[in-house]
């Protein structure tokens, strides 16, 4: 008994495991916004007029707006001024001109587990990683080149690609669309771009790894992809940040173009720090994700697990236009402690014939608290289209709350629209089988937890489904007993 | 804005009016109302709870109001004859808010039991009134119930001492009768005391091609073991308004059923909360519309599991055609130490044309972790193969339409415990489904 004791203790006592920090030398701007900091970060990335432009649209109009506050969260109030809204990993001390990479910065992504350097070839990855407001590498890019991707940081696709960005930036999440999308167009750092030409089924899975290291600043990187006619690409997203006592903002935006029958599968582990256990710190993870299925029979899959983050409030949606479109969103949230999360999707049908599935699973634990909000509207003139949605909730401790608001608005008569949800605890029973086997209430609980979320976790690529299930392990640590 | 502003200037110059021909209960609680309504003004789309009704824009139409008490001139069999006969109940009727006590022969009721008007009841019972009157309808957080309780002059009070089952039904047909558009404010106060046991049909009715907004509060307080059974049946038209906010409050092993009918009508908006204060009680709610050219229904539920071991059950479904809207919200909130709870939701829906407009929001809250609840929502339409299917056997695809129509709404209908209701609503919404409700012979509307 004692020894069991121990054991559980010691593995809650575990904590967040990409905590630490990396001492390299930053360049970080002055805190506040205003609209000389939006003018001096496009002139820092040495950016063309009409971006800048843009830029000051959206700063414009942010500030005409407010924080939405209909999300089931409770929300510290973020002072804006006091972040620095620029930090640049990559700038050596006295010298203006990027150079070689900070060993420290390979280092960091090693420690990470990601393959920076070719000699990781073998992993079949191609990775851009982002350390604060830069991307600091991207790998495999001659390679993908040969194919016609383009493969790099947005960035740099602003340099070297201005039409392509131009012609796609902002026309999925426009920067009026909410709040943080305007301020994230106006404040946007890095973040990857990609480009799949006509025909061209992307021979490797595409990653960003996503750090914040820097105190004080926040992440508001940018992800735009684009996937032409009858090409194919899956892209993975990972997330992490050091351990700090205060809260750390991100606001990303990401806008996914998917032509005529292309397929686009996007997958995130977000693993931002969720804060202590009592509360204390954490990433707010504020994120407006959306794709546009423009041509006929296309195709895009979101899949997410969630764990990390004080704070989430995300909804990838999709904007089903082409007739014959299909949309599928798979999730996982877990929140453990004092974590909220307000996530789920928009299926928005403009097409005939579309097709969406929603699947979502929430797990709460501790004292947090975790709702799934979807929309799911038919426009009159989506004929046929047809949509299934179900959401499940898994309750472990009294402490925590799990929500279901789902909103379905039909305008059409021949469409389907199927919603179910259901919330409950492990059963006792399941628990009960497993004990007399031998498998200890932990194990157990990890077990039913993996095989709930299967769903889920089975639309992932390999490499992360590893990795996530790995998480839901960690995030749960101790919420049992 | 403009439509609030029209209330409150005629709250101003009309409050001793008002006074005047109420009663002292009723006047007690006006001031702190019309601090509400003014605070909070008509609720936006914005808001969640009417997030599919423009309230304003419903009231801003200049109506009449009998705030004086002038004498409506009816003879309520009218209204009465063509619906819902045969039906062995104690009867009475209440014409727009004022209980209608000349004519009728008296049913006999058990002793104790109150049927009547609220005004004169809190002359009779002011004890009572003082704790229920106002009690469970908040006006701080609707201003639909703020006005309500702001005008509202008259209205029914239903009272069961304890102990006491009242074995025939109670019906109350509500009349709305007058010669201009009217606007009526009707109030109404249930009290089920501990072992106590009531069925209750309302049944509401126009009885003249007028434009008519009424605002209703209903307060329902089941008590102990105690049980109530409570119908509400709209058939009106579609110059109607309808406002109605249901408040209920169930004590520990009591139950609740409820469902809410709507066959007939212009706008309808029905608010229900229902809190479960003592453990082991349950409710079944259900409620079915049936809505066709520009009529909008939204009903509006929130259930609320304060304590642990109780369980509810809703259904509801829509059956919607030409350019109808529905609405349809549901929010279950299992508070943190409700254990134990049971829910079921389920909203289902068919659109039968382009046009009609369905919104559904089934929302879960749930605080606590031993709990099983669970909803479903789908919005799809008639089954093509089960069409074929009849049709192949000599049955025409209308007839096929309506077969399948009336069984998707026929299981709600069945969850009534009152055989005779049962049989003559399964009449009246075959009758509507064909389009030929308030076609009748008997009525004032058809002559």
């Amino acid at each position: 008994m004692e020894e069991k004791n121990s054991y559980i203790r010691q593995v809650a006592d575990k904590k967040y495991e990409y905590g630490f920090t990396t001492d390299v030398h930053t360049d970080i701007i002055e805190k506040g916004l205003s609209e000389e900091v939006v003018r001096l970060i496009s002139q820092k990335k040495g950016e063309p007029e009409w971006l800048l432009d843009f830029r000051l649209k959206a700063y414009r109009h942010w500030t005409t707006l407010e924080a939405p506050t209909w999300g089931h969260l409770q929300m510290p109030e973020v002072d804006y001024q006091a972040i620095s809204y620029y930090a640049d990993p990559t700038v050596r001390k006295n010298d203006d001109t990027k150079k070689e990479l900070d060993p420290e910065l390979v280092k960091t992504f090693d420690k990470l587990g990601i393959p920076l350097e070719e000699r990781m070839a073998l992993s079949g990855l191609a990775v851009d990683a982002v350390m604060d407001s830069v991307s600091v590498k991207t790998t495999f890019r001659e390679k993908l080149h040969e194919k016609g991707i383009i493969f790099c940081s947005i960035s740099e696709a602003v340099r070297e690609h201005p039409d392509l960005v131009r012609r796609y930036l902002g026309s999925v999440v426009p920067y009026k669309d909410n709040f943080y999308a305007a301020l994230n167009s106006a404040v946007f750092s890095d973040g990857s771009f990609v480009y799949i030409p006509k025909g061209v089924r992307c021979p490797m899975e595409l990653s960003t790894y996503f750090r914040i290291n820097a105190r004080g600043t926040g992440q508001f990187e940018r992800t735009l992809i684009v996937c032409d006619d009858d090409a194919y690409v899956s892209y993975l997203e990972g997330c992490t940040a050091p351990m700090r006592d205060e809260n750390q903002l991100h606001a990303a935006i990401v806008e996914i173009v998917v032509c005529e029958n292309a397929e686009v599968k996007y997958s995130t582990v977000q693993n931002w720090y969720p804060g202590d256990a009592e509360g204390r710190g954490g990433v707010l993870n504020l994120v407006t994700k959306r794709g546009l299925l423009r041509g006929r029979n296309s195709r895009l899959s979101w899949t997410q697990v969630e764990t990390g983050s004080a704070i989430t409030w995300k909804y990838p949606s999709c904007v089903l236009q082409g007739d014959g479109s299909q949309a599928e969103f798979y999730s996982v949230a877990v929140t453990n402690h004092h974590q909220q999360a307000d996530t789920g999707t928009k299926m928005i049908h403009l097409g005939a014939n579309t097709r969406s599935t929603i699947i979502s699973k929430g797990i709460s634990a501790g004292k947090s608290q975790n709702s799934y909000r979807g929309l799911v509207r038919i426009a009159p003139a989506a004929e046929g289209a047809r949509n299934y949605s179900s959401c499940d909730s898994l309750l472990l401790g009294s402490h925590c709350g799990a929500h279901t608001f789902p909103y379905m608005d039909v305008k059409n008569d021949s469409a389907v629209v199927e919603h179910e949800a259901t919330t409950s605890k492990i059963s006792e029973d399941q628990l009960f089988y497993c004990n007399q086997r031998g498998i200890s209430t932990e194990d157990a609980v990890g077990l039913i937890v993996n095989g709930y979320a299967k769903d889920v976790l089975n639309k992932l690529p390999m490499e992360f489904a590893v990795e996530a299930q790995k998480l839901l392990g960690v995030s749960l640590e101790g919420s049992v007993g | 804005m403009q439509s609030n502003q029209q209330y409150i200037d005629l709250f101003r110059q009309s409050a001793t009016l008002i006074d005047r021909h109420s009663a002292p209960a009723m006047n007690a609680l006006r001031a702190a109302a019309f601090d509400d309504f003014v605070r909070q003004g008509f609720p936006t789309t914005k808001e969640e709870r009417y997030k599919y009704t423009d309230v304003a824009s419903l009231f801003a139409p200049d109506y009449g109001l009998n705030l004086g008490r002038i004498d409506i001139p009816v003879n309520p069999y009218d209204a009465f004859r063509c619906d819902v006969p045969n039906l062995s109940t104690s009867l009475f009727f209440v014409v727009n808010d004022v209980f209608y006590s000349r004519l009728t022969p008296r049913a006999p009721l058990p002793e104790g039991v109150v049927v009547g008007s609220l005004r004169e009841a809190s002359v009779r019972f002011p004890s009572l009134m003082d704790r229920c009157y106002g009690r469970l309808a908040s006006t701080g957080e609707d201003s639909v119930t703020a006005l309500n309780t702001l005008f509202a002059q008259d209205g029914l009070l239903v009272y069961v001492p304890k102990g006491v089952q009242v074995e025939r039904p109670v019906q109350v047909v509500n009349i709305l009768r007058a010669d201009v558009d009217l606007m009526v404010n009707r109030r109404v106060l249930i009290v089920v005391e501990e072992g106590a046991a009531v069925k209750l049909l309302f049944c509401d009715h126009a009885a003249d091609d007028r434009h008519f907004l009424t605002t209703q509060v209903i307060e329902a307080f089941v008590g102990e073991r105690a049980s109530l059974d409570l119908y509400c049946l709209e058939e009106t038209h579609a110059k109607n308004t309808r406002l109605s906010n249901l408040y209920i409050r169930q004590e520990a092993s009591s139950h609740v059923c409820h469902n809410a009918i709507t066959l007939m009508g212009g706008t309808t908006r029905n608010r229900t909360d229902l809190v479960f204060c003592g453990e082991n009680a349950s409710c079944d709610m259900g409620g079915c519309v049936i809505a066709d050219h520009t009529q909008h229904v939204d009903n509006n539920v929130l259930i609320d599991h304060r304590v642990g071991r109780c369980s509810s059950n809703v259904l509801y479904k829509y059956v919607l055609d030409h350019e109808a809207t529905g609405a349809f919200a549901g929010r279950v909130l299992v508070r943190p130490d409700a254990q134990q709870t049971i829910s079921v939701e389920r909203n289902q829906n068919i659109c039968a044309t382009r046009q009609a407009r369905m919104y559904t929001q089934p929302m879960l809250e749930i605080y606590a972790d031993d709990v099983k609840c669970s909803h479903g929502s789908t919005v799809g339409q008639i089954d093509e193969a089960a069409l074929f299917y009849m049709q192949q056997r000599g049955i025409s695809r209308q007839e096929a339409q309506l077969l399948l129509k009336f069984a998707f709404v026929g299981e709600v209908i069945d969850t009534m415990k009152l055989e005779p209701l049962q049989d003559r609503l399964h009449h009246l919404v075959e009758k509507r489904f064909r389009g030929e409700l308030g076609r009748c012979e008997g009525c004032r509307l058809c002559k």
